[in-house]
């Protein structure tokens, strides 16, 4: 008697508390694996603001049509902390026990290298918005693409041509000196890159000066690329080194413009650098300016939730959940597998950051790029680049 | 010519915040024989104190400067208080793991608060005068100045008054000298408020000359303020002077004669060979007077 009724109990018990931890039991969930904390936290914030725009509009519809029906979509939100030890262990956490059927995310490459692994070894989809590092989708060992994971941008081979092109064509320079952070990923190859492709198009790299992250005094380099008199300065560095080294170079009267990559793309470079960075130029995903209708529509709504304009993380985030959701449509089913053979098939995508075209085999979109200008407070566009 | 002497010019103004920092570490391993790793978030947070001061009254550099050196102080000395002395007869592993402790939350605390780095308010603006073709501006002579003056009345301080006479027997003989009538409780909390001070007017000082602050920018710079304290011999006062300037000269000239790349390399590679060499640091002795 006693038996069997701690018996019910405690089956009573399980129904009860599988019915009540786990309301999102029955709706697809996707995992987000991004930098909340850390050195870039705006990244991970307009990251998270994105898809839960995307994904809250899209629940309000009823979800994502399967071919059981329509499902909601929850997002599980976790901090990798901007470090690729956390975004690895992360990504184990999102995949193998919360049991999501795809990530979005890490942004950083320097995160999204290791996560892309975690990600292929245990077979999840995993798609990271702003990774422009060539090695985020390729395997480790072999260099051949990854299987299991995409992105939602352009690559940084790209980014460097159109980089160096700019520089030499539009700006008309000649010298260029490159101060980047040698231990993280991104601004490395980024940094390595421009120096091939410009050099190898007639430019002459003057200085090519690193620190390493955390730093903060960059006199010392700067000062060697004021002897070498440089017409600009690319800075392949994130948003929140940018303005330290614009004021100790404005300081030490280096007058030269300064070109960055797409580690620049938050606003908060605005805030923190302020009069030392107007005029500078860089690289970018997606502008404002040149919308289309779709992307003025996301503009409009991201501007109304959360009071500013998205970047191009946001931006980003919103056509990599949308490319998500194409695929679990064209795939009609919550499960990995299915979602990764429906997404290799998408040829071409129409998102808010323009139009994204992927080659047999390859999780890299070809998509174009837009150059800006940090002029009077704000991101001016100033031209396109097509592939 | 202008060139190194320009390297030279940023050389000391790394020194002169590193020997600020530095000196915290020095003082407290010189009295208690601990390693306060939670200095280097104690200077990052006076960076935030400063920040806050100004958001609320726009007060001159030099009043900014004295109500931040202060509220540290205080700051340095409730962490004592409450961490620290229940800790004081612990094995001395559970009060470096304390003072990591310690750091931690001081960081994560400000980390909660201000995820995003902030941009410091400039104290005043700073004049530039360029001859010979170098760059030199008041902010940097402020800078060494303030630095070089706090050192010398600390040195004053620990040589010539009644309490700095008391750290320096405490730190020869903890046992004998609390039976001589001397509060030690007072004497360490003394040492503590100064540590935090002049931590707080590094920074003051750093917010000024790298207006970019964050929650996590004194982990590095303590790290590095903590390397100049052992390299000049820790527990020396005028040892972790030393050490602070010759880290930022390595560091600055490494890069004016290497590529940059190879700094910390060196940095590091130097730390190793003074420590085989002279494993005190540079003036540090072992059993002759600390701090």
């Amino acid at each position: 008697m006693l038996k069997a009724s701690v018996f019910l109990l405690l089956t009573t018990c399980a129904v009860f508390l599988t019915g009540c931890t786990d309301p999102n039991r029955d709706a697809v969930k996707i995992g987000m694996n991004i930098e909340l904390t850390g050195e870039i936290p705006a990244v991970g914030a307009s990251s998270k603001n994105a898809a839960e725009l995307f994904f809250n509009a899209l629940n309000e519809q009823g979800g994502v049509t399967l071919a059981e029906g329509p499902k909601k979509v929850a997002l599980i939100i976790r901090d990798n902390g901007g470090k690729a030890d956390q975004a690895a262990s992360v990504a184990q956490q999102l995949i193998s026990s919360q049991d999501v059927v795809a990530m979005i995310g890490p942004n950083s490459s320097a995160c999204a290298i290791p996560a892309g692994e975690i990600a292929e070894s245990l077979k999840c989809v995993m798609i990271s918005p702003w990774s422009t590092n060539p090695k985020t989708t390729l395997d480790q060992d072999s260099s051949q693409p990854r299987r299991y994971v995409f992105r939602g941008c352009f690559t940084d081979p790209f980014q460097a041509t159109v980089l160096a092109k700019f520089a030499l064509n539009d700006l008309g320079a000649k010298k260029a000196a490159v101060l980047y952070d040698v231990s993280s990923e991104a601004p490395l190859g980024q940094a390595t890159l421009f120096r091939d492709t410009f050099t190898a198009k007639g430019g002459e790299i003057v200085a090519f000066e690193t620190f390493t992250t955390g730093d903060k005094d960059f006199s010392a380099q700067l000062t060697n690329i004021r002897e070498a008199d440089p017409d600009i300065i690319f800075l392949p560095t994130y948003y929140n080194d940018v303005p330290l080294i614009a004021q100790q170079a404005r300081r030490l009267g280096i007058t030269a413009k300064f070109v960055g990559s797409d580690a620049w793309s938050s606003p908060e470079i605005i805030k923190l650098g302020g009069a030392d960075v107007d005029g500078s130029y860089f690289c970018n995903h997606f502008s404002t300016q040149i919308a289309t209708d779709e992307a003025k529509k996301f503009i409009a709504d991201y501007t109304a939730k959360y009071g500013q304009p998205p970047d191009d993380v946001a931006a980003l985030t919103f056509d990599s959940c949308g490319l998500i959701t194409e695929a679990l449509k064209a795939g009609g089913k919550n499960e990995r597998e299915a979602l990764r053979e429906a997404l290799a098939k998408i040829r071409e995508y129409k998102g808010v950051t323009g139009t994204f075209r992927f080659e047999p085999g390859s999780g890299d979109p070809i998509k174009s790029a837009v150059i800006l200008q940090i002029k009077d407070g704000a991101f001016q566009w100033v031209t396109n680049a097509q592939p | 010519m202008d060139y190194f002497a320009q390297q030279a010019i940023n050389a000391i103004q790394l020194g002169s915040i590193y020997a600020l920092i530095a000196l915290g570490y020095s003082m407290v391993y010189g009295v208690l024989v601990m390693i306060n790793f939670a200095h280097g978030d104690v200077f990052m947070v006076s960076s935030f104190f400063c920040f806050l001061l100004l958001l609320v009254l726009p007060v001159p550099f030099i009043a900014a400067l004295l109500i931040v050196m202060l509220a540290t102080a205080i700051l340095g000395v409730c962490i004592e208080r409450l961490a620290y002395r229940p800790l004081r007869n612990a094995p001395r592993v559970s009060a470096i793991i304390t003072a990591l402790g310690c750091g931690l939350v001081i960081q994560n605390t400000t980390l909660s608060i201000s995820p995003y780095s902030q941009r410091m308010p400039e104290l005043f603006t700073p004049v530039t005068w360029n001859f010979a073709g170098l760059t030199i501006s008041s902010l940097q002579i402020l800078i060494v100045g303030i630095s070089v003056g706090l050192m010398l009345a600390l040195d004053f301080f620990i040589r010539k008054t009644r309490y700095g006479m008391a750290m320096r027997a405490i730190a020869q003989d903890r046992v004998t000298v609390p039976l001589m009538g001397v509060p030690v409780n007072q004497v360490i909390a003394v040492t503590f408020a100064l540590g935090a001070a002049l931590g707080g007017a590094a920074g003051v000082l750093y917010a000024s000359a790298y207006p970019v602050i964050s929650a996590t920018m004194g982990v590095l710079v303590g790290w590095k303020a903590f390397v100049a304290a052992v390299i000049g011999g820790i527990g020396n006062v005028r040892g972790a002077v030393l050490g602070a300037y010759l880290l930022g000269a390595v560091e600055v000239f490494t890069v004016t004669v290497l590529p940059s790349t190879y700094r910390d390399l060196v940095v590091y590679t130097l730390l190793l060979v003074i420590l085989i060499f002279k494993p005190y640091g540079l003036l540090g002795r072992p059993a002759v007077q600390k701090v």
